[in-house]
């Protein structure tokens, strides 16, 4: 890269050069010639481009200097800049130095991101003298780091998947009057301006109805920070190839690929490993679907789906059973859940997601498979908001329609219970008379906490459950 | 460790109160933190042995007017030579050495001996920036990992710490007593006030005459109009120190030495702090560079966020299942700018003095926004300008220099003037120090008020700088962050002012602070040797780097043995 412009590079190398750890200057009354500032240069590639954006360049804050770190940048792209302001922080192999702008302006472009080195008088960022230049500018970094070798653009921060799998409930916001404006802890704040998160347009779930670091987190798609950490790294290469292989995991069979959890996956993970820690058992019951069949055929037309179905039958099932709808934290006490929300597993690319169905008791079976349709259509647009995916008292998991007659789920944590429900099929039965018939059967199974639901408890919802099914006059009124 | 040493001597100490202590009390202009250096050293066997042999010489002809001074006034119209009205570190240094200058002495304390240091400062908020620097090592998953070292989440448990906080202070105020008595202070209890020239009261109705008149009563937070505290969601430090809560978000009301500090320890123990600070700048009076990198470090990487250039107009306490609720007002203009909504406000807006019922309208005292006028030698002035005689004031209470290191000097000095040797305190000399982690701390004048002291008086300002990233120490440790800074006179080696921010800038800062107090020029202190690798290299390295015109001025001994 030739340094055309060789005099703007004057100015930034210190005074001294003689001790080599501290940078002792003799700054008497007259202005030093400044210690730290940015090295600019117009860009003049074309001829008549009248804009003037200006290239910001690593400055030599040493003699010894060669190369320097980008510690943190202290303005985001698009934050106006004062002559004389701090930008960035640059760590040399001496010392962090902030580097001020020589120039008002604002910065339209990083190039060099936070962590990452750059020879001095390479390019770290762009900067435009007005707003309406930031684009100009941005487009320019764009091509200049994809070719620019030393300094590589970090990767777009991913805000694609919206919510870990099956999470916690969430705490109940408090009551508040009227609206209100929004209430960000700084924490949230940081991390959304880190993860260009529109603060506006997350929901808060904190107390008083604030927004946490953890709402930012769920909406920018990221697992939680107080997630385990990942295990460490294999040491660093060592000379024999020998010493290296004492790893405790196996070799990786030649051609297989080693692909890293999305945040969705991680966030299924650790939930699924916290289940452990809970004592589940699990009890079966047949339910006959005639009935509910019959009521499917005709309320179909309506827009009724079985999801619906299944979650309202649930819902007033649980209504006469509240300890199947409790939940247990703390392992000392229940937690006697004030709403019946049906969380229903989906799975969509790449994921599972359980969008809730709030009230399920309460609502309208028309009302209900509207909710349903409208959950159903932003999970796969990745659009739910916390509270439709962690809100969850109870959980339904339906493989019906894969043509699995049983199976058995997990309890997702912070939940009484979770019923999997299997394909309803033609089943021959045998009635107290001992005339045969043949009448679709469809197996449930529900696994629940055994600190706060016994078995008598699942028995007898499990009874209420099939009788509404078996009986679904009920459903629809 | 030295607490607990003298703790287990102070037993036998107290069965010869009068027998006068070979302590290192020799020393007297020595400035110590809390004062709590001398008390421990009195009491350890080894360490007055020590003392003892090196100063025996000069140290008779004292030792024995302390063996008699004691007991008895040496002017029999007086009950006392010398009382002392409020029973903190500085009333605890002024007492210690009259003792022994030989005076009789009394100390009159209302509250509980220590003051406002041992039981509601600096001494138990130590103990809690002790656990949040532990908690912020074990915390920093990347700061572990480059040791090597793999550690578990780390948690901690409130009362736990709380007590520890609890249990220091208690320890260091039984050292604090127990020094006191072993030594023959009287220690009167109730509270004081001033009755006339040379007499004072204590308790309901205890008169005692004195030849002289110490007043230390110190200060309390102080707590802005519009502010209700309520001890549980809206607090002073009074109340943080004993930890009975640690809110998941609380609003610090200034960004000063008290503020930082519990920032520190409330997002150790994992709160999200907001600061609001009425100046334009977080951490005013520290020196400019210093608080830009003390912000870097100690501010934007954690969970806290700031208002600057604005008034907690009004902060009321939750309740009715409201949260504290902050009103901003922006601190020019005086308009409203912002409501907060947060668990908890910490109130850190600084200290007032404690001056109300001292009977200053008997000797014609006004007091100065609370603070008693004084002159540089601790003179108390009367409300028309003149001195009043016997009559002195120490610490926070004049105001001048509100650390608790102060105030003992400032009563030593006192002690110095009454009995016969004159004295005046260079405070320039006084270091201060934030124990944030990492440690901020700084004596002498900041590069701004530097620069505008030689303007006036026409001499030329020069810097020094380097970086804990050049400390072998610092790197060891991992702590590379961090800069250290000296402002000084090019022409004749003067230090003007240092200023540290760096693992243990704390306990750096005084080799600087001894030079400013003794004279001492950087072309002769920069000869000293330091101790390789430590971090005292980084104050070697500052005097260093310093270009000085004028040679040394004496060549120091070890110079000349070598040659």
């Amino acid at each position: 890269m030739a340094l055309s412009s060789s005099s703007f590079l004057s100015t930034p190398s210190l005074p001294n050069s003689k001790s080599t750890i501290s940078f002792a200057s003799s700054v008497s009354p007259a202005p030093i010639p400044s210690l730290r500032r940015v090295v600019f240069r117009s860009h003049r590639r074309e001829m008549t481009v009248r804009s003037k954006i200006r290239e910001i360049f690593m400055p030599a804050l040493s003699s010894t200097m060669t190369e320097g770190k980008i510690v943190s940048w202290l303005k985001t792209e698009g934050e106006k800049l004062a002559k004389g302001q701090s930008v960035v922080v640059v760590e040399s192999d001496k010392a962090d130095m902030d580097v001020e702008t020589f120039y008002d302006g604002y910065l339209a472009a990083i190039v060099v991101g936070e962590g990452e080195t750059a020879p001095v008088g390479a390019a770290i960022g762009l900067l435009a003298e007005t707003e309406a230049e930031i684009e100009e500018a941005k487009s320019k970094a764009a091509s200049k780091s994809s070719s620019a070798a030393v300094a590589p653009s970090p990767p777009p921060p991913a805000t694609s998947s919206p919510a870990p799998a099956i999470s916690q409930p969430a705490p109940v916001a408090a009551g508040s009057d009227g609206p209100r404006k929004t209430v960000a802890t700084p924490y949230a704040k940081k991390l959304a301006k880190q993860h260009k998160v529109d603060i506006g347009s997350v929901a808060g779930t904190g107390p008083f109805g604030r927004i946490t670091a953890s709402d930012v987190e769920a909406a920018a798609g990221i697992a939680p920070s107080v997630a385990p950490p990942p295990p460490p790294p294999p040491a660093a290469p060592t000379a024999t190839t020998a010493k290296a292989t004492t790893t405790s995991s196996p070799p990786l069979l030649p051609d297989s690929s080693v692909v890293p959890f999305t945040a969705m996956q991680s966030a299924v993970s650790k939930n699924m490993i916290e289940s452990l820690s809970v004592p589940t058992f699990r009890v079966g019951y047949p339910v006959n679907t005639d009935a509910l069949d019959a009521l499917y055929e005709k309320v179909k037309p309506k827009g009724v789906t079985m999801t619906a179905l299944l979650a309202k039958a649930a819902g007033m099932a649980l209504a006469q059973h509240p300890v199947v709808n409790a939940s247990c934290k703390d392992g000392k006490s229940f937690t006697y859940n004030s709403n019946i929300n049906v969380a229903v597993a989906v799975a969509i690319n790449g994921g599972l997601i359980t969008p809730v169905l709030q009230d399920a008791d309460k609502l309208d079976l028309y009302l209900l498979s509207q909710k349903w349709k409208e959950l159903v259509g932003k999970a796969r647009s990745k659009q739910l908001q916390p509270h439709e995916y962690n809100s969850g008292t109870f959980t339904l998991s339906n493989l019906g329609m894969f043509g699995v007659d049983r199976f058995d789920a997990i309890l997702p944590p912070g939940q009484g219970a979770i019923m999997a429900v299997g394909a309803s099929k033609p089943t021959v039965v045998a009635d107290k008379d001992g005339f045969f018939s043949v009448k679709n059967k469809m197996m449930v199974n529900v696994t629940a906490d055994h600190r706060i639901v016994y078995g008598a408890d699942l028995a007898a919802f499990l009874q209420t459950f099939a009788k509404i099914v078996e009986n679904p006059d009920s459903l629809t009124l | 460790m030295q607490s607990a040493f003298s703790l287990s001597f102070s037993q036998s100490s107290l069965t010869l109160p009068n027998r006068p202590l070979c302590s290192p009390n020799a020393a007297p202009r020595n400035l110590r933190f809390c004062g709590l250096r001398r008390e421990a050293f009195g009491f350890s066997p080894p360490k007055q042995l020590n003392s003892c042999r090196f100063q025996v010489k000069n140290r008779r002809i004292e030792v024995s007017a302390a063996a008699g001074g004691n007991g008895a006034p040496s002017n029999k119209s007086f009950d006392y030579d010398l009382v002392i009205i409020g029973a903190g570190v500085g009333g605890h240094g002024a007492a210690l050495h009259a003792v022994e200058k030989g005076l009789k002495t009394a100390i009159i304390e209302g509250d509980v001996v220590g003051g406002t240091c041992v039981n509601r400062g600096c001494v138990p908020s130590k103990a809690l920036l002790a656990v949040s620097g532990r908690m912020r090592e074990l915390q920093n998953e990347h700061h572990m990992k480059s040791f090597g070292l793999q550690v578990s989440a780390a948690g901690y448990d409130r009362q736990g710490v709380a007590d520890h906080a609890s249990n220091l202070a208690t320890k260091i105020r039984n050292n604090l007593t127990n020094s006191m008595k072993a030594l023959g202070v009287d220690i009167l209890t109730g509270f004081g006030s001033v009755l006339g020239p040379q007499k004072v009261k204590y308790g309901k109705d205890n008169v005692i005459t004195a030849k002289d008149i110490i007043i230390a009563t110190g200060s309390v937070p102080f707590v802005p109009k519009g502010i209700e505290v309520d001890g549980k969601t809206v607090i002073t430090s009074d109340h943080a120190l004993k930890l009975e809560s640690v809110p998941d978000w609380i609003a610090i009301v200034g960004s000063g030495y008290i503020g930082l500090e519990f920032s520190d320890v409330y997002t150790a123990l994992g709160s999200e702090v907001t600061f609001i600070e009425a100046l334009d700048q977080l951490m005013p009076g520290f020196d400019p560079e210093i608080s830009k990198l003390a912000q870097r470090v100690l501010i934007n990487p954690r969970k806290i966020d700031y208002h600057t250039g604005v008034f907690a107009s009004k902060i009321t306490p939750a309740k009715d299942g409201r949260p504290v609720m902050i009103e901003l007002i922006d601190a020019k203009t005086k308009e409203h700018k912002d409501t907060l909504e947060v668990d908890a406000a910490l109130i850190a807006t600084g200290r007032a003095p404690f001056t109300n019922g001292l009977g200053l309208e008997n000797i014609n005292v006004a007091t100065q926004r609370g603070f008693i006028p004084v002159d540089e030698r601790m003179r108390v002035i009367d409300g028309n300008g003149k001195l009043v005689p016997n009559l002195y004031c120490i610490g926070d209470a004049n105001g001048k220099l509100m650390l608790a290191h102060a105030a003992s000097a400032q009563g030593i000095s006192v002690v110095e003037q009454v009995t016969g040797r004159d004295h005046v305190l260079n405070h320039l000399s006084i270091p201060a120090a934030c124990f944030t982690h990492p440690e901020i701390s700084m004596v002498g004048l900041t590069e701004p008020q530097a620069r505008e002291k030689a303007e006036k008086e026409g001499f030329k300002v020069s810097i020094a700088k380097t970086s804990f990233k050049a400390n072998t120490k610092a790197l060891a440790e991992n702590e590379g962050e961090g800069l250290a800074k000296m402002i000084y006179r090019p022409d004749n080696g003067e230090i003007l002012g240092v200023h540290i921010f760096g693992l243990h800038a704390a306990d750096l800062i005084h080799e600087a602070s001894n030079a400013i107090a003794l004279g001492t020029r950087i072309q002769d202190i920069k000869l000293a040797v330091h101790a390789h690798p430590t971090l005292s290299e980084v104050v070697d390295e500052l005097f260093k780097a310093a270009k000085v015109e004028s040679p040394a001025s004496t060549t120091p001994q070890s110079v000349k043995a070598a040659v």
